[in-house]
């Protein structure tokens, strides 16, 4: 197991999110994560980047519990984030926004040129401003500067949010190419059969909790319905 | 029409020194969020920092310099590192305090180690030399002052827009979040900040030092013109707090000449003003990036 989680409790001050949280993902998998509006899914992958503190159990990853890590020590060891909404740095470039992943110096694999390759679009807009590009350029932007930290497990938070099918199936697709070479993904989505069947695995969070888990293959509608809506 | 011209000139002299003692402040607002209440303190710290090594050493303040700035810049990496960080932790208001905390904290030790005489810094002849250009005189202190804040904002906008280390502060100030996602200390980058902030307040520290004389609560009044300069010019702008600065010297220079008692009025009514009619300042953050 790449990632394993056990109990995961966690909170904003007096508001707790997650209520005991369990997860395992195997490398080189994808797994999919869905749930409702405020179901816990960007706390829980803020948990595993550190950025919120867990206030109980264990996010093992690679046998290590890092539960209490600090975010620029996990992003050395591996994990990086595309996260909700994007969030590019407004006074970077278009390519200090993607230099500003190897911060984490980790060996290096993903280069400019190689994100260049994969988003054929951004090369000509390197000097840009990245908040004057499209939303799907820019979650291009927010995808490759992650790459660009040498991920061995990629969290994407909403990839999909706010942009046109044609831009999300792309999105998508460069991903599946990626995934070829090993990478292990959690994605988080409110479109449950865009992740589903993006996906080897899902889960489905509701109020903080696990509710349902299954495989790509005995994915069942009604199910899935009922575990995502509650009643 | 010589003497306005003498006014302008002298004004944007003046204002050399304020835009330098601005910077300081401006920084560590734009990259800390930390509205520094020992500012002028220890801009006078840095003053007495150079007397002591000047005795020390026997070196003239000018080159003195050379180890204030190594050792401003420990200073102020370590009070980021030991007490500062903290108090962000704990929300916008604790640096404030904690900085005017240590504003008293100062003012007492400095008067327990050098009473509460005036001091100067001597560079000799050099303070009272002057270019002459026809009817115009203009000192030879001034214009290195002036000089050197020139140098100063040229050395930080090459280190803000050319460098690594410059473009991760920009990462930090936009979204700390994000950055520490990076594999970014950012706790590590506000040291630095505020080590580069207090180098700036070290050279400021040392030419407030040899242009005029100060005692221990001379901090107080710094710290006003640094703030005029930094609101004038607009928060968080770099390129607005040498604006500021240069405005705010032309207003007392322009005060001075109506009468001697009116120059520090002049540039507290151009900052009211600006409190009034224009809060956001000549360059603020926004405008800069539009
Ligand atoms: N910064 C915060 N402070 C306090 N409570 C928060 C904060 N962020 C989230 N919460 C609460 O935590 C719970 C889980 O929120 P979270 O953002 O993880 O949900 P989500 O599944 O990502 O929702 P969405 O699909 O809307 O992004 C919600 O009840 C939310 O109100
Ligand atoms: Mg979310």
């Amino acid at each position: 197991m790449l990632l394993e989680i056990k109990e995961l409790k966690a909170g904003y001050g007096e508001i707790q999110a997650l209520f005991g949280v369990e997860l395992s993902l195997e490398e080189g998998s994808t797994l999919a994560l869905i749930g409702a509006n405020g179901a816990g899914k960007s706390s829980l992958l803020r948990c595993i980047t550190g950025l919120i503190r867990p206030t109980g159990g264990q996010i093992l990853y690679n046998k290590k519990n890092i539960a209490a890590y600090r975010p620029y020590d996990i992003s050395a060891m591996g994990i990086a984030m595309v996260p909700e909404g994007r969030r590019l740095f407004p006074s970077l470039t278009v390519e200090e926004n993607l230099i500003m992943g190897q911060c984490n110096k980790r060996e290096q694999e993903w280069t400019l040129e190689r994100v260049y390759d994969l988003f054929p679009p951004l090369k000509g807009f390197r000097k840009r401003m990245g908040t004057e590009l499209s939303g799907g350029q820019q979650q291009m932007v927010a995808v490759g500067r992650a790459l660009m930290s040498n991920p061995r497990l990629l969290l994407c938070d909403e990839l999909s949010l706010g942009l046109a099918p044609v831009v999300i199936k792309d999105i998508y697709r460069t991903l599946e190419t990626v995934t070829k070479t090993g990478l292990s993904l959690i994605i988080v989505e409110q479109d449950i059969n865009q992740a589903i069947a993006a996906s080897n695995s899902f889960l489905c969070i509701r109020e903080g909790e696990i509710v349902l888990s299954g495989t790509r293959e005995n994915a069942d509608r009604n199910l899935i319905a009922k575990a995502y809506f509650g009643n | 029409m010589i003497a306005w011209i003498d006014t302008l000139i002298q004004g944007v002299l003046l204002g050399g020194f304020f835009a330098l003692s601005g910077l300081g402040l401006s920084l560590s607002f734009g990259i800390m969020h930390i509205v520094n209440i020992a500012h002028g303190d220890f801009l006078v710290v840095a003053a007495y920092l150079c007397l002591v090594i000047c005795g020390l050493f026997g070196l003239n303040p000018l080159l003195a310099i050379i180890i204030v700035i190594p050792l401003m810049f420990l200073f102020g990496y370590a009070l980021q590192k030991t007490i500062l960080n903290k108090g962000v932790d704990g929300g916008e208001l604790s640096p404030l305090l904690i900085t005017f905390g240590l504003s008293i904290i100062l003012h007492n030790l400095l008067q327990e180690f050098f009473s509460a005489d005036a001091k100067s810094l001597d560079v000799g002849a050099f303070e009272v030399a002057s270019l002459n250009i026809g009817p115009l005189h203009i000192g030879w202190l001034p214009i290195t002052i002036l000089v050197t804040t020139l140098v100063v904002y040229y050395i930080l906008h090459q280190i803000m827009e050319s460098t690594k280390f410059g473009m991760i502060v920009r990462a930090t100030v936009d979204d700390p979040e994000i950055t520490s996602l990076m594999g970014v200390d950012t706790k590590k980058i506000n040291c630095l900040g505020m080590g580069l902030s207090m180098t700036i307040v070290g050279i400021a520290g040392t030419l407030f030092g040899i242009k005029s004389s100060f005692f221990p609560l001379a901090g107080g009044l710094q710290l006003l013109f640094a703030f005029e300069a930094v609101i004038i010019g607009g928060m968080g702008s770099i390129w607005g707090t040498l604006l500021g600065g240069m405005s705010l010297g032309i207003a007392q220079t322009i005060g001075y000449r109506i009468g001697s008692g009116w120059g520090e009025f002049a540039g507290h009514l151009v900052f009211f003003l600006f409190l009034l009619l224009k809060p956001s300042g000549l360059l603020s953050k926004e405008t800069q990036h539009a």
